[in-house]
């Protein structure tokens, strides 16, 4: 493989606290190319703060360290402020949760994807307007001159998640991280969302960061999964061998989900280990 | 077809529903200051007739007063007079109330309106830089003059304000509105001297009113930015806590236009409201400012008025400052309105 999109090497995220530090993300490392990564994990298992620490979002007292964190070859880790902005939105890009509170309530969601647009192109109004009704359009949203003036108050999650990744891709960017993109939406609407998604990106070729908590949704969703326990990547595998993982945390999540085709009286509760703290099981390879 | 209908319906219905509550308000007001007027211990027969007048005399204006009518026929007939701009004549003046008000209200309106402008101005700034750069220098001095304008005293600031910088050095005009030579030169329009001797074109009794009002202004312009400032500070906070914040800034947009284009606007829909409160707050809590740099305004003569026992002024002032606030939460809720759109 060429140079990946994103390399990252011992990434740490450290908050520094009257009690000493703590350390919410510790040493994960891993490369993405055009393909879409899952990030599996329990809340406070520092997937969404690696997706901030790409970003350069992590605020202080918030730090971040690590031994290489590269956007195709080129570091990006700590970079000033000033040339880190040109790089979110316009090549690293994310989509959060509930886009009832990720968009701004009192602006019109057209003036939101605009804006989003002319921030790294540029361009007149007119043109910003061509694109965001194009945006509109990929997004699967009928009538886009209509829902360019209105707020986001007056639009259903669904859509509200659907404008979100149009105003999210707009500048083209080259990785979408996506945080949870779906949990707060209806089941009903999940799958769509997710359609959509996928195919900008494949259209594209973009690199995914898919973070989510559920283990099947990225089974089906993502070509390659990373566990994450504590911090850690505690396991790195493609997702159609996910029911062969060999770490015990991802064994025991499998096995405390439900199952239709064999259904069992208790469903086993998961054993937590120190051990999984400390580590991986066995290294990751190098690729 | 039926939409805009119902829609317009809808409005109308909301002008109804804010007219009656409106109404209400001010029946609830009226009805405070009727009450009051009864119950206060001063007999407004004998403030009319002398304690000297004979018992025939007494009984006479008694009814001319129409005091002999059940409580109600005298509630119905004072909401009328209110109406129409009748509050009886001023014991202390001998002018009817309403002439009164007419000459010392725009005093007070220059004064709380500037004292406001140079609060929010200054105050509104001051807050959302506060906010964004938390635990900063900005923020510790905001913190600081904050906590001054709470907790000095008015009169002491007032009178220190006058002793430095008209008694020592000369900056500004001392007491009053005007220096006695322009007094009465500028044809009277709205009352408020700045903008009439504008209107008349004459620059130099706008710097001489100037210089008279800046100081008292300035005094009650620094507290309400001390108010305003720690508004706007924690309303800001909680604004770019949020997650469209988060967003704005994966957008790759600047530090500034995150907290001015996105979490400003977010907060100037409360603000209007704490603006409008603390101009309010002025129009009728500035009785200190007044007497300190004799100002002849609405917060004097309520004052003087109420230490001389006359009833009609007092109670005639009070409605005008409740009037006042009425009118002032009505704009508030029209600009809350017009400024969010999750409100149409």
């Amino acid at each position: 493989m060429s140079t990946p999109l994103l390399s990252v090497k011992n990434l740490c995220v450290t908050f520094a606290s009257r009690r000493g530090d703590f350390q919410a993300v510790r040493g994960v490392s891993f490369e993405l190319g055009r393909e879409r990564l899952g990030v599996v994990g329990e809340s406070g298992s520092g997937k969404s703060m690696t997706g901030r620490a790409i970003l350069g979002l992590v605020r202080p007292p918030g730090r971040v360290t690590a031994d290489r964190m590269e956007l195709e070859g080129q570091s990006i880790l700590n970079l000033p402020e000033r040339r880190m902005r040109k790089l979110r939105g316009s090549r690293i890009s994310m989509v959060m949760q509930d886009p009832k509170f990720s968009l701004n309530p009192v602006m019109t969601v057209g003036d939101q994807i605009m804006e989003s647009y002319r921030l790294h192109a540029g361009g007149g109004r007119a043109a910003a307007r061509k694109k965001a009704l194009e945006m509109l359009n990929a997004v699967r949203i009928r009538d886009p001159e209509r829902v360019m003036d209105t707020y986001p108050h007056e639009v259903s999650g669904g859509m509200g998640q659907r404008i979100m990744i149009a105003m999210m891709l707009a500048p083209d960017p080259q990785i979408l991280i996506a945080d949870e993109p779906t949990s707060a939406l209806d089941v009903s609407v999940r799958g769509e969302v997710l359609n959509i998604m996928d195919g900008l990106v494949r259209d594209r070729g973009m690199g995914l960061i898919f973070i989510s908590h559920d283990l099947n949704l990225v089974a089906r969703f993502c070509d390659r999964v990373l566990i994450m326990y504590a911090g850690r990547v505690v396991e790195s595998l493609p997702a159609r061998d996910l029911h062969n993982a060999r770490h015990p945390y991802t064994q025991g999540l499998l096995r405390s989900q439900p199952r239709l085709d064999t259904p069992v009286e208790r469903l086993p509760v998961l054993q937590r280990e120190e051990s999984w703290r400390s580590g991986e099981l066995d290294p990751l390879p190098e690729t | 077809m039926a939409r805009p209908v119902s829609a317009r319906n809808r409005r109308i219905r909301r002008v109804a529903g804010t007219a009656l509550s409106l109404a209400l308000t001010l029946l609830g007001l009226l009805l405070v200051t009727f009450i009051i007027g009864r119950v206060m211990p001063i007999d407004p027969v004998l403030k009319v007739v002398g304690d000297r007048a004979s018992q025939a005399q007494y009984d006479a204006v008694y009814q001319a007063m129409g005091l002999d009518q059940p409580l109600a026929v005298q509630f119905l007939r004072y909401i009328g007079e209110v109406l129409t701009g009748d509050f009886g004549r001023s014991i202390s003046t001998g002018q009817p109330v309403i002439q009164d008000i007419k000459r010392v209200f725009p005093a007070t309106l220059e004064l709380a309106a500037l004292g406001t402008f140079i609060g929010v101005s200054i105050g509104v700034p001051l807050g959302v830089i506060a906010a964004a750069r938390r635990g900063g220098w900005i923020d510790q001095i905001a913190r600081v003059v904050a906590l001054v304008g709470y907790s000095m005293p008015i009169f002491w600031l007032g009178l220190m304000g006058l002793l430095v910088f008209y008694g020592i050095l000369g900056w500004v005009g001392g007491p009053g509105r005007q220096g006695i030579i322009y007094d009465g030169m500028v044809p009277q329009v709205t009352g408020m001297i700045l903008v009439d001797s504008l209107i008349a074109g004459d620059w130099g009794a706008f710097r001489d009113a100037f210089s008279h009002i800046i100081l008292p202004a300035s005094l009650l312009g620094y507290y309400s930015l001390a108010y305003i400032s720690r508004m706007t500070r924690s309303f800001m906070l909680e604004q770019l806590s949020a997650e469209y914040i988060t967003t704005a800034r994966v957008k790759g947009m600047s530090e500034r236009a995150v907290v001015w284009r996105h979490a400003f606007r977010n907060i100037s829909i409360p603000l209007v409201t704490v603006i409008a409160l603390s101009f309010g707050s002025l129009l009728e809590g500035s009785v200190l400012t007044e007497i300190i740099f004799s100002w002849p305004g609405l917060g004097q003569y309520i004052t003087n008025t109420l230490l001389a026992g006359d009833m009609n002024a007092v109670l005639g002032g009070t409605v005008v400052v409740g009037v006042c606030f009425i009118g002032l939460n009505l704009l508030s809720d029209i600009l809350y309105r017009v400024l969010d759109p999750r409100s149409k």
